[in-house]
């Protein structure tokens, strides 16, 4: 009797939450494979369009261009984000003082919103007296110009990239390296270990879960790149920095065809997918758990 | 002697660092200050050679920026609210009850967990489009009010409250409800406080559907209205990157009056080695 009783309170419990799931999440990801199939611009009546956006998807130029230009995104900005992250984490693990002061201030790029400072970063890769090239001249090197260069355009929006991120790894790194038991570096150096040894044998697994989880979140957000690209390239020079995303949103509210965009966000989700289910797998090998 | 020595060159690498991080922000303060002429010159200078403070309201006064803020607090203050409760409530129940099909419940919202929000934002668009929703608040707030990122989140904490604390509780004549709101919220503020934090911020810094959703000043927020900025005034640097300025303030005074809870909440998670 009270066994039902419980499963009421239950559903009591989870139903605000399970309403608007079903209605804005499960239903919406049921329907985008619904509307993949259609002939749709929102206005007229839709019409059946079978497995047609996804064929389309083969011959069309800007699809594979944005598909390369997220992987091109995604294999440069991911490590250096991470490399980043760890090397400052490791720094402000060094026994500081006044580690709070310098965590909360290299948070901040992390804390700004995105949209406001990829205009900064316009400002700052002004071609021929931007700072950047500014910095670069005193070196002597003639700097390009950033975002109208086939080139650099991506690499300019990769560095913003990687200085807005680099904060959230740092965080969780350093919560990682602080969780450490000392004494396992301890016994390390009674034993004569060289610290690049201790950091392979000893920080690097210990620290591996922390790593698993920056990766994985890394690779699925740079996926979905959006914000930057849009303001800061517009997706230009011709389709140099189109992303993914910044596709999705063109084909399905600048073009109105919802079919094909619904068609082009499904491929989105496959490669996610397929990544993560291969870092999961690679994971059971790599990443060291206590227990 | 040579730890005193590498203490300081550590102190030192640490403050060129930052310093040359900082810079992105540093200048877009001080280019919000420029005068018209020196902010659009060809060759950008650093410093300000004349302050003009004016170039706030200037920029109050070009686009209706007072009111993009006040939408931005609304949107991501109603999805965070939302998002709490709502996700508090259902956590509380596949933590802590028995019904049938809890595991299997939890199994498909586990599963939506890695699906992009922009396979949803066609329907989503559509649905909201049908219930006349465009450019009003249940529109833009309703369909970001309900993820499994949440559920996911507070449930892990509440799976780690003894029970023995609800239970005596239970014991007293507290029903689920109260034995929830008296005992497992109280206990797992930090938790609820992390995820609404991490929730305003991403939510805060949201451009793909408010752009889609809003499509005027009723409903539009800053991250799009300072697009609107720079369409309707080529690129006068100087009020754009004042706007700019004044809609970041919010959120790193926000960012870091919470940090400690932010900085805990990945603690808690169970990222540390351990």
């Amino acid at each position: 009797m009270w066994r039902r009783r419980e499963a009421l309170t239950a559903w009591l419990f989870i139903l605000p939450s399970l309403i608007g799931f079903l209605i804005f999440t499960a239903g919406p990801v049921v329907a985008a494979g619904a509307i993949s199939l259609l002939n749709w611009n929102l206005f007229s009546a839709p019409t059946w369009a079978g497995l047609h956006n996804f064929a389309r998807l083969g011959p069309d130029p800007t699809f594979w261009a944005a598909l390369g230009n997220t992987a091109y995104f995604t294999l440069v900005s991911v490590p250096l984000t991470i490399l980043v992250s760890l090397v400052l984490a490791l720094l402000l693990n060094q026994g500081l003082q006044r580690i709070a002061v310098f965590r909360s201030l290299l948070l901040l790029p992390y804390a700004t919103i995105t949209v406001a400072v990829a205009f900064v970063w316009i400002w700052l890769y002004i071609p021929h007296d931007g700072l950047v090239n500014a910095v670069l001249g005193w070196f002597g090197i003639d700097g390009p110009s950033w975002l109208i260069s086939d080139t650099w355009a991506m690499p300019a929006l990769i560095l913003m990239s990687v200085w807005k991120s680099f904060g959230f790894g740092m965080v969780v790194f350093l919560a990682g390296l602080q969780a450490i038991p000392q004494q396992l570096y301890e016994a390390g150096r009674v034993d004569g270990t060289s610290p690049w040894n201790s950091f392979r044998h000893i920080t690097l697994p210990m620290l591996s879960p922390a790593l698993f989880f920056v990766i994985v979140t890394s690779v699925i957000g740079s996926f979905q790149v959006f914000d930057q690209a849009l303001i800061m390239t517009n997706g230009g020079p011709g389709t140099r920095t189109t992303t993914l995303v910044m596709y999705i949103y063109r084909t399905g509210f600048e073009n109105y065809d919802q079919g094909y965009a619904a068609a082009q966000s499904l491929v989105l989700f496959a490669f996610i997918v397929l990544i993560t289910t291969t870092q999961f797998l690679f994971q059971r090998r790599l990443v060291h758990y206590d227990n | 002697m040579t730890t005193e020595i590498r203490q300081k060159l550590v102190v030192f690498t640490c403050f060129l660092v930052t310093a040359v991080t900082l810079v992105p922000v540093v200048m877009m303060v001080l280019v919000a200050f420029q005068s018209d002429a020196e902010s659009m010159a060809a060759k950008p200078a650093f410093w300000p050679s004349n302050w003009h403070p004016e170039n706030l309201t200037r920029a109050f006064d070009l686009v209706p920026l007072g009111k993009y803020l006040l939408n931005t607090i609304y949107f991501a203050a109603g999805t965070t609210l939302l998002e709490t409760v709502t996700a508090a409530l259902a956590a509380y129940a596949f933590a802590r009850l028995n019904f049938p099909g809890r595991r299997w419940l939890f199994g498909v919202y586990l599963a939506t967990l890695m699906i992009p929000s922009q396979v949803t934002l066609i329907p989503q668009f559509v649905l909201v489009a049908k219930l006349h929703g465009i450019d009003t608040w249940p529109g833009m707030i309703l369909p970001h009010a309900f993820t499994a990122i949440g559920v996911f989140l507070l449930r892990q904490f509440f799976l780690g409250i003894p029970r023995d604390y609800e239970e005596a509780a239970r014991l007293d004549g507290a029903n689920r409800w109260q034995a929830f709101v008296r005992v497992i919220v109280p206990l797992a503020v930090p938790a609820i406080a992390t995820l609404a934090v991490f929730k305003f911020i991403g939510q805060w810094n949201n451009l793909l559907w408010p752009l889609v959703i809003s499509n005027s000043d009723a409903t539009r927020t800053a991250s799009v209205g300072l697009q609107v900025f720079q369409d309707t005034n080529g690129t006068q640097w100087n009020l754009l990157l004042m706007a700019a300025t004044v809609t970041t303030i919010p959120l790193i005074v926000l960012f870091f009056l919470t940090q400690r809870w932010f900085v805990r909440g990945i603690t808690m998670s169970g990222l540390g080695g351990r």
